[in-house]
């Protein structure tokens, strides 16, 4: 034990979660240091490297914003687990409870009938003057009298070992699925630890909330079909419909939102998956409408309703407001809730707490002022060394300045600047946070930082409870007393141990009734399908570009200018139909000036058309794809993502002034990279109606460069060399195989048109296009697509091969080109029917 | 956005008909149009409304009223079947009564007392505390204090004072309808002293916010300027803007700094609030719709008025 505890720092002005004043480890400490002592060091080597593996392998990650670079943070987690024996657990239990209490009773009266200010309560200021302050969400009603369903917040511990809130989370918590994530690994690392101890589970704070927000939920259902006839009550044993919504992939905790979701069994979905009628919320879903009836919310409040909040929002459900109003669907929080997440509330809290529930404020904010109160303003500035000046209202983004960091200059600037908006800040006094041990991996020992706690807390019929356990937050090395997850804080598993035996609750839910599995494809939502539509597009075309682009260059490198004269301007239309290449200047009439471009262009514009980051070019292209991908990541394999993000990233790479090499060795990566990927949808995806649209997206992006490319090749000279028509089109093994000979027209279109076992010739695109959609008719009925397609895929197996299959045939031309015009109209049906945000 | 005449009409009618006509036309179909609408007139101790009638083509799939936190009665509606071209027309007529002249507003608080009572006695004005601070087109700020402080002399009566700054803001500022747009931010008015009755409604409650004082944003209607004789001319009139002080004595005091003068009974009351992101007539959230073209059109009409209205060629 001292071994490991040689370098521990102490620190008098601290208080110490591991050691005592007089250098004793702490009683729930013990059996911890007892277990390290005992062990070979290699054991703690092989958790930390558990760990490490298994944030990576379980995806978990912060996004950073603004930085696209750092969009897949690994999250940070330290082996060593926080413990808080129970005795000091009940305390801090009991003090949030009565916070939230508080919270929810000042949230009720100022959006209803604001006696606090009446009262005297309150200044007005704090209200009228607070950006958060929403005046559409006044009068708002609740079920049950409850406002803040989920709430959170920031304990920090003095040196005398009391615990402070340092800020309240009231508006759309996060960090409990992190929490819940950062449970499920480091139980794993130290199994036997955590039995002994007796560690209370997670489970039943996240059954609580499911269950509470379905309980309220159900009123809302209830509510909802009492208003109108047309929606049908809950069947028996029905369960409601919550939501989680979510800002989207790009929002710095997506990766907790999907976990979260996951876990506690509600749909994913964003703003524009939802649409408001006649007060109701509605879920759009491949088949049809559905009404939410709750919805748990991680958007901010004024970004939540485009027609009532702010206008400028994308993110938000127009009408949401309206139907908070009418008591049709639960939003937790409520909106307006991020009123209460202000710093310059905390002064009034005392008093608060005796008035409205008429008991003393259990525990303490850290000494705050709001610089709002001039009395306060004076006694800031005269104290600004003691002090730390934050923003008052999480409207302003400014990072916290500590008064005793600043030169003269510094410190007049920041004066002037609280005596220009004083209402706008708070100063809060600086409190040395206590230290808790950290596994330092490089020199294999117990080392110290600050921490944090964030405990959670949620609404149940029943009252508020507590999750036993929440997110220690572990400050940066560089400086003890800043602790942000944003700025690259560490965090760890709080554990609190339990009273007495407690029965064994695992975190995975084992029951998924035949129910569930029904579910989730009744809520695919139509975004998931669009999304996964021009996913499975963009990968074809991005396969097609790759391929193009290989086949330019190589005509370009093997033949002199005189020798692809016949087959290069057909290579070209084709760059110039991707738009990879620009196309040839008009005369007065409207004719095509034919361009003699130099070998030295073409190279430059196919180098360009790989690397550039203009439109239209293999590496926008594949960005494009890169960003659907990110926004179906809950429906991707690990692998699959990887590859994903391996390709899009090999693009940022070098090559200030990359080469034809340069280029022709990306094109071989990333069509290997596709190849694989293709591999994986057919492999690894479940043959859902999602896989279907994404299916489906591949073969008539497919489709459609076969009819383009068959229709400029056939009006190609007679003398033209099929073979690039082969490579690209990937059938030259095959051809090879079979006719070892130059290759001529009958065989070439028979095996890229009616050869039925090539899974490139468009009989086989056509046959599997006709399934997929026949499906999809079949469960949202159908509309005539499967009908068009097998009408096509007759007329092909009808054609003699001898009459139809060569140049000039007018039967095929116009076949290729109705075929075409038909992969254009079932993409557009499909998008009216079922990708279209205005919901059916 | 219209002034009125120099000289006011000698005996002026007190009914008024208002018809207010948006009309949207979108390059693609519509597939769903929600929108929000303030275009009920208020009623209050100096305008009574005779009529009101709200017109939507095509016709809505759902509407609902109620009464936003002003006060205003707003009125939400959509419309899912698809469209090309949407029209919203608000028709009404409004009985108003005279309003007190400032003769009979003497000797109204000192402005540095009042401000020093909002501060320390707010919760005797938790009225006027909604429309002291900043808001999302009114930010405070030094400038609009010091901007204001020429008419804000320390003590002066806080209706006179406001008088005094309506007829700054006049005198300074030119009305332009191309200097500004509705996302102009009151700091550049203030610099290009250019702009429209939105503008200087705005720019006059940051000046009194920034002292302290309480200001609403007022929208409405004012008759216009008509030759003698000559019809009305149908949608040549525009919605205007003005603002209401608070004052303890006489309550809330209308000022229109566009038309420098103490609002008197040429000016139809539609709805208050912090600025104009609270009371727009009309906003609202379309699917679809690509570019669109918007149209507006105006007609304020005294009651009585002989002169047969025309239509104004399109």
């Amino acid at each position: 034990m001292s071994l490991l505890l040689t370098s521990y720092p102490r620190q008098p002005d601290r208080h110490d979660e591991l050691l005592t004043e007089t250098g004793e480890p702490r009683q729930h400490w013990q059996a911890l240091l007892e277990m390290l002592a005992m062990e070979a060091p290699a054991e703690m080597r092989e958790r930390a490297e558990s760990v490490r593996r298994q944030v990576r392998e379980n995806g978990v990650t912060y996004n950073v914003y603004a930085d696209t670079k750092g969009l897949q943070r690994p999250w940070d987690l330290d082996v060593l687990p926080f413990i808080l024996p129970h005795e000091e657990w009940a305390g801090i239990e009991s003090a949030i409870i009565q916070r939230a209490q508080l919270l929810n009773s000042i949230l009720l009266d100022v959006y209803g009938e604001q006696q606090l200010l009446q009262q005297e309560q309150l200044p007005p200021s704090l209200i009228h003057g607070h950006a958060g302050f929403l005046r559409p969400c006044h009068g708002i009603r609740h079920p049950d009298d409850i406002a803040l369903h989920f709430y959170a917040v920031d304990l920090a511990r003095s040196p005398d070992g009391s615990w402070w809130v340092v800020a309240d989370r009231t508006q759309a918590p996060s960090g409990a699925g992190y929490a819940l994530e950062n449970r499920t690994v480091i139980a794993s690392v130290f199994p036997d630890l955590f039995r002994d101890l007796n560690i209370q589970r997670l489970s039943g704070f996240f059954n609580s909330l499911r269950d509470s927000l379905n309980h309220w939920g159900r009123e809302c259902a209830q509510r909802q079909s009492a208003l109108d006839a047309r929606i049908a009550p809950l069947s028996v044993g029905e369960q409601p419909l919550t939501v989680l919504l979510t800002p989207g992939p790009y929002n710095e905790t997506y990766h907790e939102q999907s976990y979260l979701a996951g876990y506690l069994g509600f749909p994913l979905v964003q703003g524009n998956d939802l649409t408001v009628r006649n007060g109701v919320v509605w879920l759009k879903t491949l088949s049809g409408l559905k009404p939410v009836h709750a919805i748990l919310r991680r958007l901010d409040d004024d970004f939540c309703d485009p027609l009532e909040l702010n206008a400028d929002s994308v993110l938000g459900v127009a009408g949401l407001t309206d139907a908070a109003r009418r008591g049709n669907v639960l939003i937790a929080n409520s909106l307006g809730s991020n009123l209460l997440q202000s710093g310059a509330l905390l002064g009034f809290l005392p008093g608060l707490c005796e008035r409205l529930l008429g008991q003393p404020l259990q525990m303490p904010s850290v000494a705050t002022w709001w610089c709002g109160e001039p009395l306060a303003l004076q006694s800031v500035i005269a104290n600004l060394d003691t002090l730390v000046i934050k923003p008052a209202f999480p409207q302003i983004q400014e990072r916290p300045i500590f008064g005793a960091d600043l030169d003269a200059e510094a410190r007049a600037a920041l004066i002037e600047k609280l005596r220009q908006a004083p209402q706008n800040y708070i100063a809060q006094e600086m409190v040395n946070i206590s230290q808790a041990p950290v596994w330092d991996g490089h020199g294999q020992q117990v080392s110290a930082r600050a921490v944090g706690l964030r405990v959670y807390a949620c609404a149940t019929p029943q009252g508020y409870v507590v999750m036993p356990g929440g997110l220690t937050r572990v400050a940066t090395g560089l400086d003890n007393r800043v602790i942000t997850m944003q700025r690259g804080g560490t965090s760890k598993d709080t554990w609190v141990t339990a009273p007495h035996s407690m029965a064994y609750r695992s975190l995975i839910r084992h029951t998924t009734s035949s129910r569930d599995l029904v579910r989730s494809d009744a809520f695919l939502s139509s975004r998931m399908v669009e999304n996964l539509f021009w996913f499975g597009r963009y990968a074809v075309r991005n396969h097609h570009i790759a391929r193009l682009l290989r086949t330019a260059i190589h005509y370009l490198l093997e033949f002199s200018p005189e020798h692809r004269a016949v087959e290069w301007p057909t290579v070209q239309q084709l760059c110039v139909w991707y738009g990879l290449m620009p196309p040839d200047e008009e005369d007065d009439l409207g004719h095509a000036i034919p361009t003699t471009l130099s070998d030295e262009d073409i190279e430059a514009l196919l180098v360009a058309a790989v690397y550039d980051s203009g439109a239209n070019t293999l590496a926008s292209n594949v960005q494009h794809f890169f960003h659907l991908a990110f926004k179906l990541r809950e429906r991707l394999s690990d692998d699959n993502w990887r590859m994903i993000n391996q390709m899009s990233q090999r693009f940022g790479q070098g090559h200030a002034e990359p080469t034809l090499s340069d280029a022709l060795e990306q094109l071989d990566e990333t069509t290997l990279g596709l190849v694989t990927l293709a591999g994986f949808t057919l492999d690894g995806m479940t043959r859902d109606h999602g896989w279907r649209f994404l299916s489906i997206g591949r073969r008539i992006e497919r489709l459609q460069f076969l009819c383009i490319l068959l229709l400029r090749a056939l009006a190609m000279p007679v003398q033209a060399n099929l073979d690039w028509l082969l490579e690209l089109t990937d059938s030259i093994v095959t051809y090879r195989a079979r006719y070892s000979a130059q290759p001529e027209w009958l065989p070439v279109l028979d095996l890229l048109l009616m050869d039925e076992n090539n899974p490139n010739a468009m009989v086989f695109q056509l046959k599997g296009l006709a399934k997929y959609l026949g499906q999809i008719g079949a469960t949202y009925s159908s509309g005539g697509e499967a009908e068009r397609i097998s009408e096509l895929l007759t007329q092909l197996r009808g054609f003699d091969p001898d009459a139809t299959l060569c140049q000039g045939n007018i039967q095929l031309i116009n076949w290729l080109n109705a075929t075409y015009q038909a992969s254009l109209q079932v993409s557009n049906q499909l998008n009216l029917r079922f990708f279209s945000y205005s919901g059916r | 956005m219209t002034t009125l005449p120099s000289s006011k009409p000698t005996m002026p009618p007190l009914r008024y008909h208002v018809q207010h006509v948006t009309e949207y036309d979108y390059d693609h179909t519509v597939t769903l149009s929600q929108q929000l609408l303030h275009l009920t007139p208020r009623d209050s101790a100096y305008q009574q409304c005779l009529y009101h009638q709200i017109r939507i083509s095509p016709a809505p799939s759902e509407s609902a009223e109620h009464a936003d936190f002003f006060g205003n009665q707003s009125r939400c509606f959509a419309i899912y079947a698809p469209h090309e071209a949407l029209r919203v027309s608000a028709e009404f007529s409004v009985q108003l009564s005279a309003r007190p002249t400032m003769d009979s507003l003497p000797a109204s608080t000192p402005w540095t007392v009042l401000r020093d009572m909002l501060q320390e006695q707010a919760s005797q004005h938790l009225e006027a505390c909604a429309y002291l601070y900043g808001s999302p087109k009114v930010p405070c700020s030094p400038a609009l204090a010091d901007y204001a402080s020429l008419a804000f002399t320390p003590d002066r009566p806080i209706l006179d004072a406001s008088l005094a700054l309506t007829q700054q803001i006049y005198h300074d500022f030119e009305y332009d309808a191309d200097a500004t747009d509705v996302s102009t931010p009151l700091h550049e008015v203030l610099h290009n002293k250019r702009g429209v009755c939105q503008d200087f409604a705005h720019l006059m409650a940051g000046c009194l916010r920034s002292l302290g004082l309480a200001c609403r944003y007022v929208s409405g209607y004012i008759l216009t300027n008509r030759d003698a004789g000559q019809p009305a001319l149908i949608g040549a009139d525009a919605s205007h803007a003005w603002v209401s002080v608070y004052c303890p004595q006489y309550g809330w005091v209308d000022f229109d700094p566009t038309n420098n003068c103490l609002v008197q009974h040429e000016h139809v009351t539609m709805a208050w609030g912090r600025d104009y992101t609270d009371v727009s007539p009309m906003r609202g959230v379309v699917l679809g719709g690509g570019g669109q073209r918007l149209k507006v059109s105006v007609t304020v009409t005294a009651i009585g008025d002989r002169a047969p209205a025309v239509q104004l060629p399109l």
